[in-house]
């Protein structure tokens, strides 16, 4: 690829972004909490033009500041997809901020610093600017969390987090340093070079690290135990930003690391994202059939459906890449849909979170009930919504790569996991209904209606999406 | 002195830090030390192969690492004093409002 010392125009949407944020946090501090609504909205609509500069095909790509940026499909793709996850959490935050009393513009500020953060992440081409860019988000994510300061919940949400995720940050530390030390460089390119020539011990434990820190940014197991602490002890709004965006990036920076540093021991990073994959999927399954609260029910989900997604990074092919890309863009559609309605649920002003809420949700609210029943339909992977196809991807590459083991585990595990969801459809249709919901806030009404039908639709034109998602996977091999 | 010998401390510190977040239960603020060794341990690390390969890029990473580090314990410190606030204690076992 077109390699160059620096080049502007390539870390255009960083720059605009970063540029932006700054100019927002000036406005803020000199117009006090007042600034919430105009902050936001300048927000969204800076977000908007990021996601047009990241998505214009006549911008030159390539990688840039001495090999530490790269700017190819792969990298616009997934931030084009990370700039959506940041832009309709925001705007579903309007509402809820406002009715919560917690509005302040601090928020969209720092939805935009871990963007931005995100954004650097997914162009990483080295262990500097990845972990200068991890740090970015995580940093910005962790003050978020603890949002609703006065809360015991929320800042203990903030405080585990924060303790797991710089314990993490420092396993992924000590990693690059290992690879650092045992390649001889920290340019994903030339320790590819180096460990395709001989692979030391170094370098084998370096990728344990650096792997382990990354599983705990998506949460898969064994680096889980904070998701369903934080989901649930976190304003709704944060929990919505958690299960999107951020996990996009780490799920990018997590392929792009494999595939282009370590394409030389795939055999030895396969085994353990199998490992991973697997355990994810298990508990994702087994552990969400209990819970009463659906943001908690909501963290095991995702759990599992980052299992679900590892398996077509653990077949190691292009075409695993590729459902990789394609799990990640549906998958943050249904979720972005999901706590849309659950944003909704509100009674007498203020937010309710348990199952038993939705009760006989079809006679009271017939539209949402039947929007959100679409969106667990396609959580469990019920064809032929898309969350089925996302399943079908994912296995196709499994087996392409001879995991016949991985790929049954995967379809045992949805059919245990389906239960759960299909438990919340059975109860909004068959149970006795409790008191209606208030009136739903029209954006949330309509990011949960776009979202069910994008997921409804998806089965007359599947080839838009996985001809885009090939055309990012094939940029790493 | 030979490169193991850096490398040798640096995995002790490393380890000392894990320990340290794994197996206290008395005070938050000892895991907030913890992180710190740990991040000190990479920076061992780091300028330790940078000087034996005559490479500077590690000690360029360890700069690089020492300033999140100072960002990280700042905003690590701002959790812990709105949490103390709320809760009025800062032990690990008290930490236990969430649960499932």
């Amino acid at each position: 690829m077109h390699e160059t010392a620096l080049s502007l125009p390539v870390v255009l949407p960083e720059a605009v972004l970063a540029l932006g944020t700054l100019l927002l946090v000036l406005y803020g501090a000199l117009r006090g909490e007042r600034a919430y609504s105009v902050v936001t909205e300048i927000s969204v609509a800076l977000l908007g033009i990021v996601f047009l500069i990241v998505v214009w095909k006549s911008r030159p790509m390539g990688i840039t500041f001495y090999g530490a940026f790269a700017d190819d499909p792969f990298t616009r793709f997934m931030s084009g997809l990370a700039v959506i996850g940041s832009l309709v959490t925001l705007l579903l935050s309007l509402d809820f901020m406002r009715s919560e009393r917690i509005a302040g513009f601090e928020f969209p500020v720092l939805i935009l610093l871990s963007t931005l953060g995100m954004l650097m992440l997914i162009s990483a081409n080295d262990f500097i600017a990845l972990y200068l860019g991890l740090e970015l988000m995580s940093l910005a994510l962790y003050v978020i969390a603890a949002y609703r300061r006065h809360d015991l919940r929320a800042t203990e949400a903030g405080l585990k987090y924060f303790v797991l995720g710089a314990l993490s940050s420092g396993m992924l530390l000590y990693g690059a340093s290992l690879i650092y030390g045992y390649s001889g460089s920290v340019n994903f390119n030339d320790v590819a070079t180096a460990v395709h020539d001989h692979r030391s011990m170094g370098v084998l434990f370096g990728l344990v690290f650096v792997l382990s820190g990354l599983a705990f940014k998506i949460s898969a197991v064994p680096f889980h135990m904070w998701t369903p602490d934080v989901y649930e002890g976190a304003p709704t709004p944060v929990t919505t930003f958690f299960a999107s965006a951020p996990k996009i990036a780490a799920m990018a920076v997590l392929v792009r690391v494999a595939f282009t540093a370590f394409p030389g021991i795939a055999g030895d990073w396969r085994q353990i994202l199998t490992f991973v994959s697997i355990a994810s999927m298990a508990l994702g399954a087994f552990a969400a059939i209990g819970q009463t609260n659906i943001k908690r029910l909501m963290a095991y989900s995702s759990i599992g459906h980052m299992g679900f997604a590892l398996v077509g990074l653990a077949a190691g092919t292009v075409e695993g890449a590729q459902s990789v890309i394609v799990y990640m863009s549906i998958y943050v559609i249904m979720t972005l849909g999901t706590f849309a309605a659950i944003l909704s649920m509100r009674r007498d002003g203020k937010a309710v979170e348990t199952i038993a809420d939705l009760a006989g949700l079809a006679r009271t609210d017939s539209l949402m009930a039947f929007f959100l029943a679409t969106m667990m339909f396609s959580l469990a992977g019920v064809p032929p919504l898309a969350g089925f196809f996302a399943k079908f991807y994912v296995f196709a590459a499994a087996i392409k790569a001879d995991l016949y083991g991985l790929a049954i585990i995967g379809v045992l595990a949805s059919a245990v996991g389906a239960y759960y969801y299909l438990r919340i459809v059975k109860l909004m249709y068959f149970d006795e209904p409790v008191r209606p919901f208030d009136r739903p806030d029209v954006i949330a009404r309509s990011v949960l209606a776009v979202a069910a039908t994008l997921v409804i639709v998806f089965l007359f034109a599947p080839s838009l999406l996985t001809n885009a998602a090939m055309a990012a996977a094939q940029t790493l091999f | 002195m030979d490169l193991s010998a850096y490398l040798t401390l640096a995995a002790i510190v490393f380890t000392i830090g894990i320990a340290g977040i794994i197996l206290n239960h008395k005070n938050i603020i000892i895991i907030l030390m913890s992180v710190e060794l740990i991040l000190l341990a990479v920076n061992i690390n780091l300028v330790a192969f940078s000087t034996f390969a005559g490479d500077l890029t590690g000690q360029a990473f360890a700069l690089f690492v020492l300033t999140v580090a100072a960002a990280e314990a700042a905003i690590g410190l701002a959790i812990l004093v709105a949490y103390y606030r709320n809760r009025g204690s800062i032990a690990v076992e008290d930490i236990n409002a969430l649960k499932g």
